[in-house]
């Protein structure tokens, strides 16, 4: 057992075409719901009862609704197996005991978000099941993208930094950051799949953008000259103003004008499956520079101790 | 070893998932017969004297200017290509309303009748239902048929009866179905083709219309009385009106339904 690993290019690179393929798989979900497609093919765990691996993939015409979600599928169904291999892959090469773990997880994750997708189908899209799926493929992009990070050249070969900080510190705002993402994800599916208004997916999007600006402003300000935080920061700053404008897009193409569509339109479309996308890229750029901060801030000694543990002891 | 237990417990909990989920789907569907086998259970039908059957008909109206028809877009499948491609939410013709259910909402009492041995035909052409809106009792087949070189599936969406969502390639055997609940304006949606969609209108009794192109009904054969006669619009809502008929008597009821917002 060892804490440090040498870096292996071929596994991160497998990393990295994981992450990417899975950030495709997000894209191809999100146009199942917003093509209205996620019944399409009304069976599970075959499609039109036949078995994955016997049926001939493209036998279907990829048509109408087949198309998105024999598609998300067949997608779905790769990356799985990718997930396979990666998981495998670390469990040879990494000696870090954590980062086996954490290969495992995924390979779990991605299984347990198929059955939620199969469950979702069977029972005609619960939102809270639809919800749940996808908010899983979420969670799974983002445990995809940690073991990109931690397979990455600067995680393993560069040392440590212990940066100092104020309170709140780095580490616990990043964390708040993205845990207020994840919160909204989660609002955002629900409103989508019909579980919930508008309102409070709005509400918590004005509690995001302020948590996030705080964070970003921290970074910029107390640690421009750190890469490892400042480039995170600076794609959360810029994909926090790109999201903003598609959520306005989207309520204006879904909500507004919509309303009475007689089908999903192309704008509309195209802007709410940008809006999950970059969902997809603000959380797992927030749950990068929490993880960051975790490694190379220090965290001020008394947010380290337990409260009861710091008073002083008479000896 | 903690690896292996831990994809051990993987394993076993995907498989309880999906027994679960397969179970769950076995008991709706062992639910949804014993669902359609009690229905027939009801009381015999109780006789209408046809010597005097009375009749109500009537014309309903949309106020105003027709809306322009909202054009579909059906490029995205091919086999689709050729039919009429507007919408059928709001169809006015020289004022008045197409596509209207009308039926007795109440005045029948506990009269029971019985359920037609004929079906009712439900065609996909041209990626389109035909009709857009049905009625039918319950426990009445209803036969979808797919006259396109298309999939479709077919999804209706009730509230008060069972959901069910089934495929139907080109020239496969008619899926046949009852609905065991009254239900009125039960929306069926097509998952490949999203702007197709229709309404079955289920009811108790035989006394039901969907207006024509002119916006008329005909209610034949209701035994003399006081009736509230409900027309129902997928978008205009609800309208009511009470008519009382005697025996052999002709009434005419017309409905001015609400302009929509």
């Amino acid at each position: 057992m060892s804490l440090t690993t040498p870096f292996n290019e071929a596994h991160h690179r497998f990393a990295t075409v994981v992450a990417f393929c899975t950030f495709l798989l997000i894209i191809a979900g999100a146009l199942v719901t917003s093509n209205d497609a996620g019944l399409a093919v009304p069976d599970w765990p075959t499609s039109f009862n036949h078995w994955p691996v016997t049926y001939g993939y493209f036998a279907v015409p990829l048509v109408g609704g087949i198309r998105w979600e024999h598609g998300h599928r067949i997608i779905a169904q790769f990356i799985g197996l990718l997930t396979i291999v990666l998981a495998v892959w670390t469990s040879k090469v990494d000696r870090r005991p954590w980062m086996r773990k954490l290969g495992w997880a995924a390979l779990a994750t991605v299984i347990a978000q198929g059955v939620l997708g199969g469950i979702t189908v069977l029972h005609f899209l619960p939102p809270s099941v639809s919800s749940a799926h996808a908010t899983l493929g979420q969670t799974f992009f983002c445990i995809v993208v940690a073991l990109w990070l931690f397979t990455g050249r600067t995680w393993v070969q560069d040392p440590r930094m212990q940066l100092p900080t104020k309170r709140p510190s780095l580490p616990w705002l990043a964390t708040a950051s993205a845990a207020c993402v994840y919160v909204q994800l989660i609002l955002g599916a629900a409103f989508r799949h019909h579980g919930i208004k508008l309102l409070p997916h709005i509400i918590s999007a004005a509690v995001v953008t302020f948590v996030l600006l705080w964070t970003v402003v921290r970074v910029l300000s107390e640690y421009a000259l750190v890469e490892q935080l400042r480039r995170p920061a600076l794609m959360l700053l810029t994909l926090l103003m790109v999201q903003l404008a598609l959520g306005f897009g989207a309520w204006l193409t879904r909500v507004e004008w919509g309303r009475e569509a007689p089908q999903p339109g192309m704008a509309m479309v195209y802007i709410t499956v940008s809006h999950v996308a970059v969902g997809a890229l603000l959380l797992a750029t927030t749950v990068v520079l929490a993880i960051q901060a975790w490694r190379h801030v220090a965290i001020p000694t008394a947010e380290r101790i337990p409260a009861g543990a710091a008073k002083p002891v008479a000896v | 070893m903690k690896i292996r237990s831990s994809v051990v417990l993987l394993v076993l909990a995907i498989l309880g998932l999906l027994l679960l989920s397969a179970c769950s789907k076995k008991e709706e569907q062992a639910s949804n017969k014993a669902e359609v086998k009690q229905a027939p259970a009801a009381a015999p039908a109780t006789p209408v004297d046809p010597a005097t059957a009375a009749t109500i008909t009537g014309t309903v109206k949309y106020p105003g200017a027709a809306p322009k028809p909202v054009k579909i877009d059906m490029s995205q499948d091919p086999a689709c290509k050729g039919g009429d491609n507007t919408v059928e939410t709001l169809v006015v013709n020289k004022g008045n309303l197409e596509n209207a259910f009308v039926y007795v909402k109440d005045g029948l009492g506990s009269r029971t009748f019985d359920t037609p041995k004929d079906p009712v035909t439900l065609d996909q052409k041209g990626c389109r239902y035909h009709p857009h809106v049905v009625g039918i009792m319950t426990g009445q087949t209803l036969k979808v048929i797919n006259s396109d070189d298309t999939t479709h599936n077919i999804h209706p969406t009730p509230k008060d009866n069972r959901e069910w969502n089934e495929s139907q390639p080109p020239k496969a055997a008619a899926i046949e179905k009852t609905f065991a609940r009254e239900e009125i304006m039960l929306p069926v949606k097509c998952n490949q083709h999203p702007w197709m969609k229709m309404y079955v209108n289920v009811v108790k009794s035989p006394y039901f219309a969907v207006t024509d192109k002119d916006g008329k009904y005909t209610l034949k054969g209701l035994p003399p009385g006081t009736y509230t006669i409900a027309v129902v619009h997928e978008k205009l809502g609800t309208a009511t009106q009470q008519v009382t008929v005697g025996a052999k008597e002709s009434k005419a009821a017309d409905f001015t339904m609400k302009a929509a917002q």
